[in-house]
């Protein structure tokens, strides 16, 4: 298959050299680029033509779209398409398009929603243009933080109508009639006068000579033909037929294999490495100390993995070999006793109010997690003169472009990533420590392509953990028992401060990290005073972004200490939330759907208990209610999920669906199974046995509604998460009168029916 | 070692009976329609048919494997999707998909058992994990699958 390459982007007409793949400015022809907005044509070196930086038309019409946000299950590479589709005129059948992640670092590729936490058409201002400029020369192109969406909602409309344009100008051209003439209908041009028609591929080579017309006006809502219909994905077919190509399945002429197997304890390393039997085995080509791990390189990955088997390796603890669960306990609680050390939120006097009036206090602790992709993690490298190449299901193949600068010295010719489909990636596959063995291991072996993949037991006892945390709450209720005062304080490694620090040029984050208190502060409830902060601890287990981050401890907690606060005032948690949400009415909108759908208020199934919860996050909102039943040995059977989600202007109702779906599922899992222990400084579980996952026979029904408007969108890869734990854990408070304020369940004596 | 059938095709099983047969087929044959996932059979995302039934085949030695293999790429004849990859499409399953060429396989074996399947025979037969949590349309589609099997085979066209 042919590449997207788009070297020789056109500017103005005029071909613009000196970009390199690192993604690096050189020269002035590179720094130019930054203030298009990727609007040109193009002719790439297989003929076909670009018209904009996303859109790829061939001579017989079959058309390209580059999309630059990984496709990991959350259905990007349909919805952008859409976007694009929509205003483009095309219609968008697996028969007549394909997707392709760029291989190209173009700026007008970066994600500024991420860098900037600003949708693009948003960022006004010097500040923001100074951002633009900085994340474009990057080009920060990355798939995270539920944004993709929301950074593409516009910018790819306006790359479709600038491309329909350009197709418009050449069909005028040709025909000699004034454009007020012509129309564009699924993937033709048509001359409302003569009705003639022209299909896209043969007017592509004239238009990709053509400039857009500046300003050219979008869709009115009303009129969308495709955004807000449930459009087939077109990864799916690939998917039920086996042919989808994830990074693991990265397949090379001579490509070797290798196993990775690394310092159990955090901060460890090789002390001594024995591999004379390993090395003497047939298939096993080559043995590498790596100072933190060790790889080995082999025909097949059974015959690396044997070889690991028969490596003799004394792994130094780097002084953590103390480190175990109990004591990470302690240093939280102990951290909560201490001061804060940053207040991100101080409304109203909040210690008078709790000094006074009917209080009530709660402490909650939640555990590390691991992500437990169901690919995985794996890299394959190849460096071969002075030119690294990756294969690999990143997050963000910019920070694989940095593993790459990071081991080799000399990369004068280079380094490319390409990005693959990934087999899940919820926050994992943004971190560059498979890219960095992998390149340890091409280095080994120069001319060589490296597949390096992780044995399951690696991937969970390396990850970066969504944090362990303590949180202790309290709150005054007034004498119509809502809350007049707020004080929440969490103790938590910084997640930003981990992933900045091992994976960004800048370490950022610590006290001062959003994300430690996101999910409590800043809540869409009305308590006159609130104070949220945090004490934020340092601890050698590395934590990174895990679905929905900050919300999926917060949420949690928030949401449960909601539900006491409730109880404590004699009110049904339900009418509880809708009267602190009553000055809202998007909100309480959305808050009546659930009851409708739910039947809250309603007696319920016998035997059946319900718990509510409700969570905005990454620009969406979503409530839950969840459906138990529970008999006296703790046996828990989950029946069914009713989900509201407000996610402003849907582009692919089926996909907002299925993510909620996943949300809920992957949300389910951690709820009765997920921890992460640490006993002499390693993680103890290892594999799926005992980091166990929701199957079948435990999945609830789902039920979803998408609320319907046309507010701006949201994000919807992570909001479905946040909200179940609670409405599960608050259904059985209801049903039990035990209050859940440690997970995972399974430590409080409860399991699956 | 003899042989292996895999997909219609006679393969060398080669040197090492030990092998399991997902390496065989993942690194050997380079078919990568087969996952691997876990390596303990734990998780199902390596499942093939062995003589039509699931088999999960990061834990099955390939000097053991006797009958036919089928993975996912032999599980549609010349670009015509089985029912049961019909129904995926149709109900539209896969998120990441990492999982569900395991899914397929371990649903086309439970068709081909028990062709009418209840939830409850679903529960026991589907225990691969999905991270996903597709678990709610693959019970859907397993539905579809049996149905449109019955409707074709009524129509007279089996396809199974
Ligand atoms: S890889 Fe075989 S069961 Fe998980
Ligand atoms: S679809 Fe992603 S693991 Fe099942």
């Amino acid at each position: 298959m042919v590449k997207l390459s788009r070297r020789g982007f056109l500017i103005g007409g005029a071909a613009v050299v000196g970009t390199v793949a690192t993604g690096m400015a050189i020269g002035v022809g590179f720094l130019s680029t930054i203030d298009t907005d990727g609007l040109s044509g193009s002719v790439l070196p297989d003929g076909s033509l670009g018209l904009t930086a996303w859109i790829t038309i061939r001579p017989d019409g079959h058309i390209t779209f580059a999309i630059p946000r990984t496709e990991m299950g959350q259905g990007i590479h349909t919805a952008l398409p859409m976007l694009l589709a929509e205003e483009l005129e095309v219609s968008l059948d697996y028969d007549n398009v394909s997707v392709e992640f760029p291989t190209d670092p173009l700026p007008v590729y970066a994600n500024f929603t991420l860098a900037l936490g600003k949708r693009p058409e948003d960022a006004h201002g010097v500040g923001a243009w100074v951002g633009r400029k900085i994340f474009g020369m990057v080009p920060y192109i990355a798939t995270g933080g539920s944004s993709s969406t929301v950074d593409a909602y516009e910018t790819y409309r306006k790359a479709g109508a600038a491309a329909r344009n350009m197709l418009m100008q050449a069909a005028a051209k040709r025909w000699q009639m004034p454009m007020s003439a012509l129309y564009a209908e699924l993937g033709e041009i048509v001359n409302r006068e003569t009705g003639e028609r022209l299909g896209y591929g043969a007017l592509a080579a004239d238009a990709a000579t053509m400039t857009p017309e500046k300003n050219l006006a979008l869709k009115d809502p009303k009129d969308f033909r495709l955004i807000g219909t449930s459009t087939p994905r077109l990864d799916i077919p690939d998917k039920v037929r086996g042919a989808a190509m994830f990074g693991i399945d990265t397949v090379l002429p001579d490509m070797l294999f290798a196993a990775v197997v690394q310092a159990p304890v955090f901060g460890g390393h090789v002390k001594n490495l024995d591999s004379s039997k390993a090395e003497g085995m047939p298939h096993v080509h080559k043995v590498v100390n790596m100072g933190n791990a060790v790889g080995v390189i082999a025909d097949s990955y059974y015959h690396a993995r044997k070889g690991m088997d028969a490596l003799m390796i004394e792994f130094a603890d780097g002084g953590n070999g103390d480190l175990d669960s109990a004591g990470i306990s302690k240093r939280l609680k102990a951290a909560l006793d201490g001061k804060p050390n940053h207040i991100h939120e101080n409304v109203g006097d909040v210690d008078a109010l709790l000094a006074k009036g009917d209080t009530l206090e709660a402490e909650y602790e939640t555990p590390y997690l691991a992500h437990a992709c169901m690919e995985p993690m794996n890299c394959t490298a190849l460096y071969k003169d002075g030119k690294a190449e990756l294969w690999m299901s990143a997050q963000s193949p910019l920070a694989m472009t940095w593993a790459a600068k990071e081991v080799f010295k000399d990369l004068s010719g280079g380094t490319v990533c390409h990005t693959t489909l990934a087999g899940g990636g919820f926050g994992r596959r943004i971190e560059k420590d498979a890219a960095v063995f992998a390149c340890k291991l091409a280095a080994a072996m120069p001319g060589t392509p490296i597949k390096a993949v992780w044995p399951r037991e690696e991937d969970i006892r390396h990850d970066m953990y969504r944090p362990a945390a303590r949180a202790r709450i309290r709150a005054t209720l007034g004498a119509d028992g809502l809350p007049t005062a707020f004080d929440y304080n969490i103790a938590v490694q910084s997640t930003l401060e981990g992933f900045s620090s091992r994976n960004m040029p800048m370490t950022q984050g610590g006290p001062k990290d959003p994300s430690n208190v996101e999910g409590a502060s800043h809540l869409p409830y009305a308590i006159p005073a609130r104070r949220v902060s945090n004490a934020t601890v340092e601890l050698p287990v590395p934590v990174g972004f895990w679905r929905s981050v900050g919300h999926s401890n917060n949420g949690f907690i928030v949401e449960s200490f909601i539900d006491e606060m409730a109880f404590k005032a004699g009110m049904g948690p339900f009418e509880y939330r809708r009267k602190l949400l009553a000055g809202n009415k998007r909100l309480s909108a959305m808050m009546d759907k659930l009851a409708e759908i739910s039947g809250w208020g309603t007696p319920a199934p016998e035997g059946v208990v319900r718990g509510v919860s409700f969570r905005p996050s990454f620009r969406s909102h979503v409530a839950q209610v969840a459906e138990i039943r529970l008999d006296s040995e703790k046996n828990l059977k989950v029946e069914r999920v009713y989900c509201v989600v407000d996610c402003g202007q849907v582009v692919n109702p089926d996909t907002v669906t299925a993510q909620m779906e996943s949300g809920i599922i992957f949300a389910l899992s951690a709820l009765m199974y997920g921890e992460i222990t640490l006993e002499d400084g390693a993680v103890q579980q290892s594999n799926f046995p005992d980091y166990d996952m929701v199957r079948m026979a435990n999945t609830p029904d789902v039920v979803v509604h998408i609320m319907e408007n046309h507010e701006e969108p949201g994000g919807v890869g992570e909001p479905g998460t946040p909200p179940l734990f609670a409405a599960v854990t608050n259904a059985i408070f209801t049903a039990t009168g035990e209050r859940i304020r440690t997970l995972p369940l399974m430590n409080q004596g409860y399991s699956f029916a | 070692m003899p042989d292996i059938l895999i997909n219609g095709k006679s393969i060398p099983a080669g040197d090492d009976p030990d092998m399991p047969l997902l390496w065989l087929i993942r690194d050997i044959l380079k078919m990568t329609g087969t996952k691997f996932g876990c390596g303990i059979g734990a998780c199902g995302a390596c499942t093939v048919m062995v003589d039509g039934v699931a088999t999960r085949s990061c834990i099955t030695p390939v000097g053991l494997v006797e009958g036919k293999v089928t993975t996912i790429e032999g599980l549609s004849a010349a670009d015509q999707t089985s029912a049961v990859q019909a129904a995926w499409i149709a109900e539209q399953v896969p998120q990441c998909g990492y999982c569900q060429s395991g899914m397929i396989m371990a649903a086309t074996a439970l068709l081909r058992e028990n062709p009418e399947p209840t939830d409850e025979d679903i529960d026991a037969a589907i225990t691969n994990i999905c991270r996903c949590g597709t678990y709610p349309r693959i019970r859907k589609a397993i539905h579809r699958a049996a149905e449109l099997t019955r409707d074709m085979t009524r129509g007279g066209v089996a396809n199974g």
